[in-house]
């Protein structure tokens, strides 16, 4: 019984077996009492990596290292786990944002809530999988084993244009998965390693490195891929249509943590294996990041009157800061992106949290239709202040150490786009305070007085501060400690080999 | 002729090599002799009987796998048995037993004798295992024509629905071609390899060997091109392929669903037995024609069945058009065969991945569809997943893994054909078959969404689909297991990994 002492895989299996059971008919009492061990044993196990990660010996960068055989050994394809300074900030991210969510879908009252449950939990394995996998194939097969259910909470238990909304998603993510699924069997038939496991391919490409072009063409099929799943500017539309009708514990999940998965294969699998292919793109996509990304999708932040809307397309914007840190191709910067996906995952999450809190209160989600919600709800007011603050990269906060790396190693890169970039923060204080003062200050409009009279505003309950005290303090612990994870992370970039991967030479 | 060469003759017909041929051909004459024999009330019986002795044959086969024949000829060299045979083997009965099992749910909605129905599809069955042993082409020939026989025989079954009727009949004509298809193709080989004048022609060119030796001597001989071709033609209608996959959708469409369902998988499944039977061991030599003929096929294959069944309401039409696509996603898989050693392993498991999903969909369907069996249209799913949440859930892991969806054992089959084509440098193939999977993502998620994400109309506003029938025991348990034979094939392969990827 070994497989018990693993965190790796009690970290998947837990949120399986307890979907499982409620799938096999659990009454709905007990369903919800074993939801929060579905939930609670991921985070726990998240928190034992997180403290034994400096201590443990370390096998070529990666602790816990376990093989599990799947049948498909012939071909270099087994359940390998392990978490390296970059997997686990993100390992630990997808813990405590599944723990958020969880807890939160758990007392929503949301219809047919086993089901509900059971795709969430399905979707937390495959999150906590994506990080923890080793082997390429199984980090793809967690990717998709999140995303399934994804599309089906969007397509049933979503808000308005939900059909479309699913649809929209399934097949740009599919589009975007299936382009860097070709992309990992490319690399995985040229290395020539006849395995998928990461360690043995990148020994394997560092040896006999692949040839230029090759590796061009192949991080170019990669970015796109891997970009579209992160919204890349031209090919975000997806986003904030399938946020603004997401549920809220989806909105958290996939914001959160499913959509770094892009990233996370970008840095993790693209960098270290095709170093020679990142230069040529390099330039390309730091124009689109920052003209795309930022500036445009930060324009179209500003003009939004929806407040889900407005979130989604931050995290559009936001994540062109993250691909600008790929682009600058430095240890530091790629350092910095790491940071900036933990702190921004945990920072969106509790965004979409309290604005689904907001919406409760006010039943829209029309900005212009809300105003002075602070008076009758202080609590929930200080909590948005202080999710809108993050999400700017206001210090103190975790987004700050993560934009603040971005910015220095993009200023090294180039200066002009540094400028261009920098107009961002600009930006995203300007719709993130407007959106607080429009819905927290100010007088009642008429419309949410009509709202509230029906239904009197209660302030955050129990059942809605304890998801966002999770977030809210691992944000700001991030925020005054950042060597909590900055250290691992520091470990993973600056190892001599890969200094070079990274470095983009 | 003395009677030692009777001897001679008679050593060769190893009868015990062909049981499980033999105990399903026996099976099914046993089963009209029952009908003679028991009084009318016990008739009811009799489908039982059918899939209990099936069951029977299947779990002989499997403790017997190794055994036996494995690696020999027999009949004098018109068989030859293969482990990948007992597989196929395997894959035919487990395929006639849930048709059996959907028949008993399609055909209690009928008015129609029952036991020659199960007769037939025991025949079939059994023809087909021989078809895809045989190792020459006479048994070729005649194996194919018992199994058209017997599936002309099955799609008209409805003798009084106009659209089974249709189908039958376009059934009839197409199958006609392609068999006279598949025959002047062998003829015209026959005749090219039997000339004395050429190097290296052959006594036996009819068995696979002597063809083979033949075509190695001659690769690029014009007649036996031609004959390559036509031979091609003639299997492609069995697998659907492009441009022989006019006949699908409306054969589909009229055939009663269980048949509908021997066709698009255990018929496809033949066909592709016989094509890397023949592309292997006979047709290898002219790779060179093969290659490229086959690889245009994939590609159209794709192309078409996909943007076909996009525009499709009838889920008959629309499996059958998908089916179409996945005969082009095979058929990448034979053509990398050429130059990777995965792809036939890749194409095995992908049969078994589309037997899985295929008879999962087919299930539901069957518990779908009212008396007129062809009316069978996506707004009937409306609210399905919220009235029958089993049904539901096993029409959406069956999509599922037909889309290719991980963890579903279809993402399995689509991935190691993915693999083996790029190891055999099929770029713009794989392009292709990627845009077909974001097709396909499209209609067959537009299947999922009729039944969950639509509300059921409530009755008097046009609502006015068919009944749906309870689910019984037997079928329950089969369509459970399916399903979750495709979750778990998804992520374990376990023994069946190791031998398929050897």
């Amino acid at each position: 019984m070994s497989f018990l002492t693993d965190p790796l895989l009690m970290s998947i299996a837990a949120p399986l077996a307890v979907a499982l059971a409620i799938g096999l008919g659990l009454p709905k009492r007990w369903s919800v009492r074993l939801a929060y061990a579905g939930f609670g044993v991921p985070l726990l196990c998240a928190l034992h990596v997180w403290w034994h990660f400096g201590k443990l010996p370390r096998e070529s960068g990666y602790v816990f290292l376990r093989d599990y055989s799947t049948g498909l050994d012939n071909l270099g394809i087994g359940l390998k786990l392990g978490v390296n300074g970059i997997a686990m900030p993100l390992f630990v991210l997808a813990g405590l944002v599944g723990f958020a969510a969880g807890l939160y879908a758990i007392r929503s009252g949301a219809e047919r809530l086993k089901i509900y449950l059971m795709l969430l939990l399905v979707m937390q394995a495959g999150l906590m999988g994506i990080f923890a996998s080793v082997d390429v194939f199984f980090l793809y097969f967690f990717h998709e084993l999140a995303l399934i259910p994804t599309f089906i909470m969007v397509g049933v238990w979503g808000g308005r244009d939900r059909t479309y909304a699913a649809m929209t998603m399934t097949i740009y993510l599919t589009l975007g998965a299936m382009l860097s699924l070709i992309g990992l069997i490319a690399i995985y038939v040229k290395s020539g390693a006849h395995s998928f496991d990461l360690i043995a391919l990148r020994s394997a490409l560092d040896a006999q490195p692949l040839g230029a072009l090759a590796q061009r063409h192949l991080f170019g099929l990669l970015l796109f891929g891997f970009g579209i799943l992160v919204s890349l500017w031209p090919f975000h539309s997806w986003a904030p249509l399938g946020y603004g009708a997401a549920p809220s514990s989806a909105a958290m999940l996939h914001a959160g943590v499913l959509k770094k998965f892009g990233l996370y294969g970008l840095i993790q699998v693209a960098l270290p294996l095709l170093p020679d292919g990142a230069p040529a793109w390099s330039h390309s996509l730091a124009v689109l990041a920052v003209f795309g990304n930022v500036v445009v999708i930060g324009l179209v932040t500003m003009a939004q009157k929806d407040l889900k809307q407005m979130i989604g397309f931050s995290s559009v914007m936001h994540m062109g800061y993250a691909f600008l840190g790929l682009a600058a191709g430095s240890a530091f910067g790629i350092g910095g992106v790491v940071f900036f996906m933990v702190a921004h995952g945990l920072s969106v999450a509790l965004l979409f949290l309290l604005a689904t809190c907001v919406h409760h209160r006010t039943q829209t989600f029309a900005m212009d239709e809300m105003g002075g919600l602070a008076q009758k709800a202080p609590v929930l007011a200080a909590f948005f202040t202080a999710a809108v603050f993050a999400s700017i990269g206001l210090p103190g906060f975790a987004n700050f150490w993560g934009e603040l790396a971005i910015f220095v190693a993009l200023w090294h890169y180039s200066a002009a786009l540094t400028v261009a970039a920098v107009t961002g923060v600009v930006i995203s204080a300007v719709y993130g305070l407007r959106a607080a003062a429009r819905v927290l200050f100010g007088e009642p409009t008429a419309a949410f007085l009509q709202v509230a009279a029906r239904n009197p505003v209660e302030d955050l309950r129990w059942s809605e501060r304890i998801p966002a005290l999770v977030l809210l303090v691992a944000l700001l612990f991030i925020g005054f400690f950042p060597r909590s994870i900055a250290r691992p992370i520091n470990l993973a970039v600056s190892a001599p080999s890969a200094a070079a991967a990274y470095a983009g030479r | 002729m003395d009677v030692s060469t009777l001897q001679h003759l008679a050593a060769g017909n190893t009868w015990g090599a062909i049981w499980p041929e033999m105990a399903l051909g026996c099976l099914a004459l046993a089963l009209l002799a029952l009908e003679i024999v028991l009084p009318r009330p016990a008739h009811r019986h009799i489908p039982t009987i059918a899939i209990a002795g099936q069951i029977a044959v299947l779990l002989a086969l499997l403790l017997g796998f190794h055994g036996g024949y494995v690696g020999r000829e027999s009949f004098n060299g018109l068989l030859r048995h293969s482990t990948a045979g007992q597989g196929m083997r395997v894959y035919f009965v487990v395929s006639s037993i849930l048709v059996c099992l959907l028949a008993r749910v399609s055909l209690a909605k009928q008015a129609m004798p029952r036991v020659e129905f199960y007769h037939i599809v025991l025949v079939v069955a059994a023809a087909m295992m021989l078809l895809a042993q045989s190792n020459h082409f006479i048994m070729l020939f005649v194996a194919l024509e018992t199994v058209t026989v017997g599936l002309y025989i099955l799609v008209s079954y409805g003798r009084q629905s106009a659209p089974t009727l249709e189908a039958g009949f376009k059934y009839l004509v197409m199958g006609a071609l392609s068999s006279a298809l598949l025959l002047f193709g062998i003829v015209l080989l026959y005749g090219v390899a039997g000339n004395p004048a050429l190097p290296g022609h052959s006594v036996s060119a009819f068995s696979y060997d002597g063809m083979a030796a033949f075509l190695a001597a001659n690769p690029h001989n014009f007649l036996a091109s031609v004959g390559i071709v036509l031979v091609l033609a003639g299997v492609a209608f069995k697998i659907g392929a492009f441009p022989f996959q006019i006949w699908i959708p409306d054969v589909y469409q009229g055939a009663p669903t269980p048949v509908t369902a021997f066709l698009a998988v255990a018929s496809k499944a033949a066909g592709f037995a016989v094509l890397l039977g023949l592309f292997h061991r006979v047709f290898f030599p002219c790779a060179w024609l093969v290659v490229p003929v086959l690889s245009l096929m994939a590609a159209a294959t794709i192309v078409f069945g996909n943007l076909a069944a996009l525009t499709q309401h009838n889920v008959k039409r629309l499996i059958g058009l998908s089916g179409v696509s996945h005969a082009g996603f095979l058929l990448l898989g034979v053509v990398a065969s050429a130059s990777s050693a995965l792809a036939v392993g890749a194409v095995y498991f992908y049969l078994l991945a589309y037997l899985l999903a295929s008879f999962a969909v087919f299930g539901v369907m069957t518990h779908m569809a009212g008396a007129d069996d062809s009316d069978q249209e996506l707004e009937h799913y409306a609210g399905l997943a919220m009235d029958n949440p089993f049904l539901g859930a096993v029409l959406a892991v069956g999509l599922g893994s037909l889309a290719g969806i991980p963890p579903l054992a279809g993402f399995m089959g689509k991935f190691l054909v993915f693999v083996s084509a790029f190891q055999a440098h099929l770029y713009w193939l794989l392009a292709i078959a990627i845009g077909g999977v974001v097709v396909s993502i499209y209609y067959y998620f537009g299947w999922i969404r009729a039944a969950f994400f639509d509300a059921a109309r409530p009755a008097g506003e046009g609502a006015n689909r068919p009944e749906r029938t309870p689910v019984g025991a037997a079928a329950g348990i089969a369509l459970g297991a399916l399903a979750l034979a495709s979750i778990v094939l998804g992520f374990y392969q376990g023994p069946l990994g190791r031998w398929l990827t050897w």
